[in-house]
């Protein structure tokens, strides 16, 4: 086992704020709003209002990744009507077709992965709202790879939308990118802003608060 | 950093501060608020939208697809198949389909779905844009008020959906002939109405034809409307000659019925929905009279029946009044000999139909008695074998009035009565021929030839001997015959010489001769005066009398 994370003082606690425009340090002695004293912009110890931001983005996500599986996220009108296609059957499809490594390609990106990030937030959400410091610097890791898998998951919604703008034959067949590719896309949207919302230094303040 | 060993802490300046003096709103819960709201919606959207799941029974489920498969009422997806199942027993599928919100006006007990796939038939070709589209679940809304959730599915698709007005009426008929469900109907050549359906009898004698008449078409069918078979070419080699007889084009191909209304009876109501009627097989045959009233006579033909068929005209001085109902054989065991009774039906309607009009109509019950016929036998009324047409040797029945044939009587309380026949120009020429040929072949040629033989011989014989006795009387008779001849001649001299006129015999009996004559001569006054005076006799001859 690895020795337990140091826990030091913490800038907000010795009441030094950096600015994040210009680098200054300032020191902040009130709770009230300050400002840069050298560039004037506002200082804010911790990212602001980090954890309701996090929290309503990654429930605003975990919300639109129902529709985003329920719904079809291409509709191909041919002739015989209007068929949709959502993720999941896309999948199962691949995988009857033989395609395994296709079909588990998608499911990690369009499913695994949006699944992973809501449940990875949802769990550093949880320790920062409850204040109990658990694998602490596990979680850290765990924000970190979130963070670089973020972008990936807009594979699909690329791919719609190449479809949507090559496949135009009147009659013949259209394209339409379906309810479940919007959904689809502002999940990965708001997982990657809630990722950028969140403060992963709430951690360790939970941390020494618990230590303390 | 000014001088090293010197917290550098100490430089931090400080920060400038403002009062906290707005309170911040937390936009950002608008936001899971928002997704919550649309979620919810959508989510409330799809529970409504649902309509009910029903089930439907096909045979097999070619072409379904779970979750693909819509219901289409008039090209307008009403619902989708949710799954597919076997029934326990393994005959049949159970689809299930999820319908749409508000169908259940569509889901009538009597409501009929089938599957449309690409169907190439003689009547045309449908559901060609499956072909593409694959499958879809056809759905024609029934009238009944009954809402059901288990249907039966068709097979085929209906011919008629159930809006389009018009009439069904049901035909009965021996074959079906070349019909199929969607062989059309008929009115003047044109096409009002289709098959619907069709099937077998339950006993196996027939069929029978659902047909659709389409509206403003379907008052023209009465009760006393004709249907017949319009299916292919007609070709009738009868005793009519040879005839052809096609519908249209398609009909050739497809088949079809053909109806007509017999222009007496246009001023009847239109027939009632489901009336049944029966369909013949030609439109010669539905335009004859009705055929209820027909009776039946038994013929016994002397001539070969060959050319008589079943269905042959019987015919009244060139008017058909009937028809040959069938032709059998009979086997008489007392007199050890085959009869071939023609049966005949004659529909004693069409006579009085075609009485004058104006005339006074003798009464059906009339017309249709035996006796009447009885009555009319007396006078002479027979049937005959006659031939229609001497290139296909067809033969008819005719009835007609024969003054010299002789009385024959028919029990008119039989049935079928028997009708007395007579031979025909033909047949009796026939029979006539085949008499003499019989006498002739009884005479007995070949013994006369044999006995002439023997005649011949013996006459050869006689004439032998008789020659033979002509030579034994030439060698052994001639002398003596000559010798007495020659004996013969001196005996003829000798009387010659006695019999010469200067010969003493003959002077002699001259003179007796002349004797004999004044004795005669003497008698013969004798006799005179006794006829003059018999009394003479007694008294004596009377002196000087004259």
């Amino acid at each position: 086992m690895r020795h337990p994370a140091p826990i030091g003082p913490s800038a907000k606690a010795l009441g030094i704020v950096g600015c994040a425009v210009c680098g200054q340090l300032n020191r902040c002695a009130t709770r009230e709003e300050h400002y840069c004293s050298r560039c004037g912009a506002t200082l804010h110890a911790r990212k602001p209002r980090s954890m309701a931001r996090t929290t309503a983005l990654t429930l605003t996500a975990a919300l639109l990744y129902v529709p985003a599986n329920l719904y079809p996220v291409l509709e191909t009108e041919t002739l015989s009507g209007t068929e949709g296609h959502t993720i999941l059957a896309g999948i199962v499809e691949l995988w009857q077709d033989g395609s395994w490594l296709l079909a588990t390609l998608v499911f990690f990106a369009s499913i695994f992965v949006p699944l992973l990030k809501l449940t990875a937030l949802g769990l550093l959400i949880f320790t920062v709202r409850t204040g109990r410091p658990w694998h602490v610097r596990e979680q850290t890791g765990v924000y970190r790879l979130i963070e670089f898998v973020g972008r990936w998951s807009m594979l699909d919604v690329y791919v719609v939308s190449i479809l949507v703008a090559l496949v135009h034959w009147r009659t013949l067949e259209t394209v339409h990118p379906g309810t479940g590719s919007l959904a689809f896309a502002a999940v990965v949207v708001l997982t990657m802003l809630a990722t950028r919302a969140f403060d992963p230094r709430l951690l360790w303040d939970v941390a020494r608060e618990a230590r303390a | 950093m000014s001088e090293p060993g010197e917290n550098p802490l100490q430089d931090i300046p400080e920060a400038l501060v403002h009062p906290r003096h707005r309170f911040a709103l937390p936009l950002i819960w608008i936001l899971p608020l928002v997704a919550a709201v649309i979620g919810a919606w959508i989510a409330i959207h799809a529970i409504l939208d649902r309509g009910p799941e029903i089930h439907i029974v096909f045979q097999n489920a070619d072409g379904i697809e779970a979750g693909k498969t819509p219901l289409r009422y008039r090209s307008v997806d009403v619902g989708q198949v949710r799954s597919m199942t076997l029934t326990p027993d393994h005959r049949s599928v159970i689809v299930t389909a999820q319908m749409s919100r508000g169908t259940e006006s569509l889901l009538a007990s009597d409501s009929r779905f089938w599957v449309v796939r690409p169907r190439i038939a003689t009547g045309g070709i449908s559901g060609l844009g499956t072909l593409l589209s694959g499958s879809y679940i056809g759905l024609d809304i029934g009238h009944s008020d009954e809402r059901s959730k288990e249907f039966q599915g068709l097979e085929t698709p209906p011919v008629i959906a159930s809006d389009v007005p018009g009439r069904e009426f049901i035909l009965h008929a021996d074959s079906l002939g070349s019909l199929t469900d969607g062989s059309p109907l008929y009115f003047r050549h044109l096409p009002v109405g289709d098959v619907t359906h069709f099937e077998l009898d339950p006993d196996g004698h027939g069929v029978t034809v659902a047909v659709f008449v389409q509206s403003p078409y379907d008052r023209f069918v009465t009760r006393d409307t004709r249907f017949w078979h319009a299916s292919g070419i007609d070709v009738a080699l009868d005793a009519g000659g040879l005839r052809l007889q096609t519908e249209s084009i398609a009909t050739i191909i497809a088949g079809g019925i053909a109806f007509e209304t017999p222009t007496v009876s246009t001023q009847l109501p239109p027939a009632g929905a489901r009336t049944e009627f029966r369909m013949a097989d030609n439109r010669d045959a539905a335009m004859k009279s009705p055929d209820e009233q027909a009776n039946r006579y038994v013929l016994y033909f002397k001539g070969s029946l060959r050319g008589l068929a079943v269905g042959s005209p019987v015919d009244l001085n060139g008017v058909e009044v009937g028809e040959v109902r069938s032709i059998s054989i009979e086997y008489d065991p007392v007199h050890q000999d085959f009869k071939f009774p023609v049966e005949i039906n004659v529909y004693a309607e069409r006579i009085r139909a075609r009485y004058l009009p104006g005339s006074a109509r003798p009464d059906a019950e009339g017309m249709r008695s035996y006796r009447f016929v009885e009555r009319l036998i007396e006078h002479g009324f027979r049937g005959q074998l006659r031939t229609a047409s001497l290139l296909t040797g067809q033969q008819y029945v005719a009835l007609d009035f024969f003054p010299s044939a002789p009385r024959v009587t028919s029990d008119p309380t039989k049935v079928p009565m028997l009708l007395p026949s007579i031979p025909g120009g033909l047949d009796e020429l026939a029979t006539t021929l085949s008499d003499i040929a019989r006498k002739i072949n009884a005479v007995p040629i070949e013994r006369i030839g044999a006995d002439t033989d023997r005649t011949l011989v013996q006459l050869k014989e006689t004439l032998e001997s008789a020659n033979r006795l002509v030579t034994r009387f030439e060698h052994d008779v001639t002398p003596e015959l000559a010798a007495t001849i020659s004996e013969a001649r001196k005996a003829m001299a000798t009387a010659d010489h006695a019999l010469a006129a200067d010969s003493p015999l003959q002077e002699n009996l001259q003179e007796t001769l002349r004797q004999l004559a004044g004795a005669a001569e003497s008698l013969r006054a004798l006799a005179d005066y006794l006829d003059q005076h018999p009394e003479s006799l007694l008294r004596g001859k009377a002196k000087d009398d004259r």
